[in-house]
């Protein structure tokens, strides 16, 4: 799920590393707050192994395939969601750095479409109040507390997948990048991230519950899940029917076939000039290629490059010829640039030899 | 196991990259960091049937890579992770705007091809510039860059810290995996009887370790923030570095170079 630069306007990347920087900016704050200095190398120590055990392949039983784990909820309910997504921000950060997994300017995007959901969302909405609750009082103290941690993990991990996946949906659209209607590409990315989810929450669960036999005070709110209830059964009951009311219902209405909503936002808010820039064009906007000879003529109209032209030059074709040979030209001079470089590198190394 | 391997051996190489000397390392990180989050910004801004204009901005990772004196072939490996996503994205467009821009000997050449091909040269080309960045700059020198940028000192000190338990969890998950492998020959992953144990043994062990850690950076008066390298102030260098880039970058964008270079030899 991880975004690349090429997938983003800059104005949607610039707007998610805003929300992603306020985001670290009161988690930092929260945790300075509480002087716990002693927490940094457990959250370095925890998110690199995360960072190695996101390699590990984990075999899906009757299938050919294999799973991954899914690293924010699994962060949080070890570390709380402030550290928790502080420690993801840093994962994220590496992999964009070091193995190109995600890109520099899609930093802002990637950790609010997996770190924010995964631990402050999947934290507050999901593991706390079931880990308070009432649940599977008949299975007994540790019963109990098992069967919370599967309930919350595997839950936290699709619900807060398919967030992440509507995110990337909702910011590649308005980013102007997909020929894919909106309603399609959500289609397609909920789905698959509704299995993946799944079966990031079993691997989450599974691990957490060999944590729990062996080390239980190392999992956040265990002390709640065994001993007194902070939330009756009802309480925990009616916040998870309102998480699935907005998961559900905010998706289905985005998703719908006919994103009223969406065009709005993207087309009649937009700022003059704003949708030519971001190569968004409105009247040739999602439609099928069923309906490609009414778009040919429109758009025949329309001509959508007009700042193409250049003194000069009377024919737009002439204007696209000219602009194609000068990019060979550029792309030869970087092919010379390159092999001049290796010449000479070789050289060098020659010498020193 | 092959991923984690390749996973070490690939921070092994940008380690050994970025310890190197050359002009570009020898620039300060921060002037570095900042041309190279303009340059993306100023790519990706590109509008999307706009692949003339877009290839201008080739020119700007290949000399560096040069002046650095590293292989553009190196960075080429790490595509695999960048131009799949992108690949499902732009994948269709050919088949949603099926509306030709121009003829090219014949041949009709649609907006959804040429945004496609746009599509993948940005992510191609912003790849580029971050791996550039990151061959040329150790990750310290890249900490106190961010240090000076007013990011919070424990998110960077997190990050050097996390960088540096990275390798050493890589090893030991990768030691793991071979000794349960060697014990299970034929399974391809882990059985779902060990998904539990299998990280969460090593979470344990881990904890543990990081108490120690903890132990050890009191004993060597941590009060709270690292030092980083000691970055020199900015030079000359930098300051010219950082203004040529910024006016290239930005005439690239708005000066249509590639047109005007075409028409030099086309009427």
């Amino acid at each position: 799920m991880h975004m690349a630069d090429a997938l983003l306007a800059p104005a949607v990347a610039a707007t998610m590393y805003a929300a992603s920087a306020v985001t670290v900016g009161a988690s930092v704050r929260t945790l300075k707050k509480d002087e716990n200095m002693a927490k940094l190398p457990t959250m370095a120590v925890t998110s690199a192994l995360v960072f190695a055990g996101q390699m590990i392949n984990y075999t899906i039983p009757g299938t050919g395939s294999s799973g991954h784990l899914c690293g924010g909820m699994l962060l949080s309910s070890l570390l709380g969601p402030q550290a928790g997504f502080l420690s993801m921000v840093v994962i994220l950060a590496i992999q964009a750095l070091f193995f190109a997994d995600g890109g520099l300017l899609a930093l802002g995007a990637n950790c609010w479409n997996m770190a924010f959901y995964g631990c402050f969302v999947g934290y507050y909405l999901l593991w706390r109040p079931i880990m308070g609750s009432k649940l599977f009082q008949g299975l007994g103290a540790k019963g109990a507390g098992r069967a919370k941690i599967i309930l919350a993990s595997v839950l936290g991990c699709v619900i807060t997948l398919q967030l992440g996946a509507f995110s990337v949906v909702l910011e590649t659209s308005l980013s102007g990048i997909t020929e894919l209607p909106f309603g399609t590409f959500a289609g397609i990315m909920q789905p698959i991230h509704l299995a993946i989810g799944l079966v990031e929450g079993l691997i989450t669960s599974a691990v957490l519950v060999f944590v729990y036999e062996a080390r239980p005070e190392l999992i956040m709110d265990v002390a709640s899940a065994e001993g007194e209830s902070r939330y009756s059964l009802k309480t925990t009951i009616v916040i998870l029917a309102v998480v699935a009311a907005i998961v559900g219902g905010g998706l289905s209405l985005f998703a719908s076939a006919n994103p009223d909503g969406l065009e709005w936002s993207m087309f009649g808010n937009a700022e003059s000039g704003y949708s030519e820039n971001m190569g968004l064009d409105e009247e040739n906007y999602g439609i099928s290629s069923g309906a490609a000879e009414v778009a040919s003529s429109i758009q025949d109209k329309t001509a959508f490059l007009p700042d193409y032209a250049f003194a000069g030059s009377d024919s737009a074709a002439g204007t696209s010829v000219s602009g194609l040979v000068g990019s060979a030209i550029v792309a030869a001079v970087a092919i010379a640039v390159c092999m001049a470089g290796g010449f000479f590198r070789k050289k060098k190394e020659y010498a020193n030899a | 196991m092959d991923k984690l391997s390749g996973a070490q051996a690939e921070l092994r190489e940008m380690d050994a990259l970025a310890a190197a000397d050359s002009p570009v390392h020898r620039l300060h990180p921060l002037c570095k960091l900042l041309v190279t989050i303009l340059y993306i910004a100023v790519t990706v801004s590109f509008p999307k049937y706009d692949f003339n204009g877009l290839m201008v901005m080739l020119l700007y990772p290949v000399l560096l890579f040069q002046a650095a004196g590293i292989p553009v072939r190196l960075c080429f490996y790490r595509l695999r992770m960048v131009l799949p996503l992108v690949c499902a994205v732009g994948i269709a467009n050919p088949f949603l705007d099926p509306v030709p821009l121009m003829r090219l000997g014949g041949l009709p050449v649609t907006g959804g091809m040429v945004s496609m091909v746009t599509l993948m040269m940005k992510g191609i080309f912003s790849l580029m510039a971050s791996f550039l960045l990151i061959a040329t700059t150790p990750i310290d020198a890249l900490c106190a860059a961010l240090r000076k940028l007013h990011v919070p000192g424990l998110l960077v000190t997190l990050l050097l810290l996390t960088y540096r338990y990275i390798g050493l969890m890589l090893r030991e998950v990768a030691v793991m995996t071979e000794a349960y492998h060697l014990r299970a020959p034929g399974q391809r992953g882990i059985h779902i009887s060990a998904w539990g144990s299998f990280l969460g043994q090593l979470l344990l062990r881990s904890m543990d370790r990081a108490e120690e850690l903890y132990g050890s950076m009191l004993l060597r008066g941590f009060r709270g923030e690292f030092h980083y390298a000691d970055i020199p102030a900015c030079r000359a260098s930098g300051v010219v570095f950082t203004m040529v880039c910024t006016a290239a970058i930005l005439t690239a964008r708005f000066v249509r170079i590639t047109t005007l270079l075409g028409s030099l030899f086309v009427r």
